[in-house]
């Protein structure tokens, strides 16, 4: 049985697969729409993310099959002092698999030890969110139409952004990337990335602090939210947050073909006004954070599309 | 007489880093070793000032690899008939099974305490584990 704990539990090519199904799927979703009937997801949530709990239960039920579950810790048995193990032995009677959001590091690990059905990690603290990722390289393929030979800026906070950690991790497997890292000094990416992923492999990179300046050179922009509770101290936060407003003026800088992507949900960091350039990808990036679901959920249940 | 110089047949485990004896005691659960154990504190060594080194009659089956975590300088002589017959050095164990601790404060591990720690060895270069839940790096200085 297989389970989707960390981005790179898929190989290159499973990925290549996931994300022809999922634009399949964008392309004829009637063909989809059956091949889980009688199937059921459970969402187990011990922290509320409404976002990522929606687009799993609406890939669900556009598969045809249904969903229960529950959105926050002080719902579940977790209150009561349960294990994960013993949760997901208990709700895995009851689903087909199961999509765990937990706010303690490694947790969907733990469960998927005892799990009778395939767990996907849906965000597990600060350590992992594999399907953000997956739906990042999915925006990616579809809007670039590939997934080497990019120059990709990294803009904001690059020091506790998993997902950021986890797209360089991902695209670093695919032929003549470059990333530009776009931060302030206190939120560079840490040693691991640096060391451990970026310098080991020898992927070429630069670290600034203009992101005007990088602008022109982008392929790809990927723009995070500094989050108010990773900082200890309130001043931080407030001199940071704002070191990178993303506007109108900034995005005359950027070539005509650059895409602006962002892991939602944004404070202020991308000011409304960019809301309709034609480059601005994050609400499609939604979208397609749903079909990559579909093509995942799709896989672990080994289920196929009827041929037609 | 208590014979600590030399055993009959047994395993001398040396090159300890001094002070670290007691870890190793631990770590092997020689409290329940009913056989005969010799712990030797600040040796003199040529090599590296002082070392600890502990001697164990009787060739038990004993995951002795496990001390490659804790330190790969130690070497472990395996005594048959008063004769050393065998020097072994210690390679880096593939994983690490509820012998030390994930220090992560986010880490499932840190609230389920029926979880067992469990860290993988992810880069043998550079001898670097990490937890098998959080991959957190188990840093050095615990060991
Ligand atoms: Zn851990």
């Amino acid at each position: 049985m297989r389970h989707l704990l960390r981005p790179t539990d898929f190989t290159r090519e499973e990925i290549g697969e996931l994300i022809e199904t999922a634009q399949d799927i964008q392309a004829h979703p009637e063909k989809y729409a059956h091949v889980a009937d009688g199937k059921k997801l459970a969402t187990c949530f011990y922290e509320p993310s409404t976002r990522t709990r929606l687009s799993f239960e609406s890939a669900m039920i556009r598969l045809g099959g249904s969903v229960l579950g529950f959105a926050s810790a002080d719902s579940s048995s977790a209150s009561k002092g349960e294990s994960v193990a013993d949760t997901v032995r208990v709700v895995g009677v009851y689903s087909d698999i199961i999509a765990m959001r937990h706010p303690k590091e490694g947790a969907p690990m733990a469960a998927a030890d005892k799990s009778p059905v395939p767990i996907i990690n849906a965000g597990d603290g600060g350590h992992q969110h594999p399907t953000q990722t997956l739906t990042d390289l999915l925006t990616i393929k579809a809007e670039k139409g590939r997934l080497s030979d990019l120059t990709i800026g990294l803009c904001g906070d690059l020091k506790f952004g998993r997902t950021v950690h986890s797209l360089i991790t991902a695209l670093i497997r695919y032929e003549n990337i470059r990333f530009i890292l776009i931060s302030p000094d206190e939120l560079r990416v840490p040693d691991f990335v640096r060391h451990d992923v970026l310098e080991k492999n020898g992927i070429p990179f630069e670290e600034v602090d203009d992101l005007e300046e990088a602008m022109p050179k982008l392929d790809i922009l990927y723009m995070t939210r500094v989050q108010r509770e990773r900082f200890f101290n309130e001043a931080d936060y407030i001199r940071l947050k704002d070191r990178y407003i993303l506007d109108r003026s900034k995005m005359k800088l950027a070539p005509e073909d650059m895409i602006v992507m962002h892991p939602l949900p944004r404070v202020n960091e991308i000011s409304v006004e960019v809301d309709d350039d034609p480059r601005a990808m994050y609400f499609r990036q939604a979208e397609y954070g749903v079909y990559i679901r579909m093509a995942l959920i799709m896989k672990l249940l080994g289920l196929e599309a009827p041929k037609c | 007489m208590l014979n600590i110089s030399g055993i009959e047949n047994g395993y001398v485990i040396d090159h300890i880093r001094a002070g670290k004896s007691l870890v190793i005691y631990d770590l092997l659960n020689l409290a329940e070793y009913d056989g005969q154990v010799a712990i030797i504190k600040n040796a003199r060594s040529k090599k590296q000032g002082l070392k600890d080194i502990i001697k164990i009659e009787g060739l038990v089956d004993m995951d002795l690899n496990l001390l490659g975590f804790l330190d790969d300088n130690i070497t472990i002589n395996v005594i048959r008939n008063g004769e050393i017959i065998e020097k072994r050095k210690l390679t880096l164990p593939e994983k690490i099974i509820g012998l030390a601790k994930c220090k992560n404060p986010r880490c499932i591990t840190s609230v389920e305490q029926g979880l067992k720690h469990e860290f993988i060895l992810t880069d043998p270069e550079n001898r670097v584990y990490r937890c098998r839940y959080c991959e957190e790096k188990y840093e050095e200085e615990n060991r």
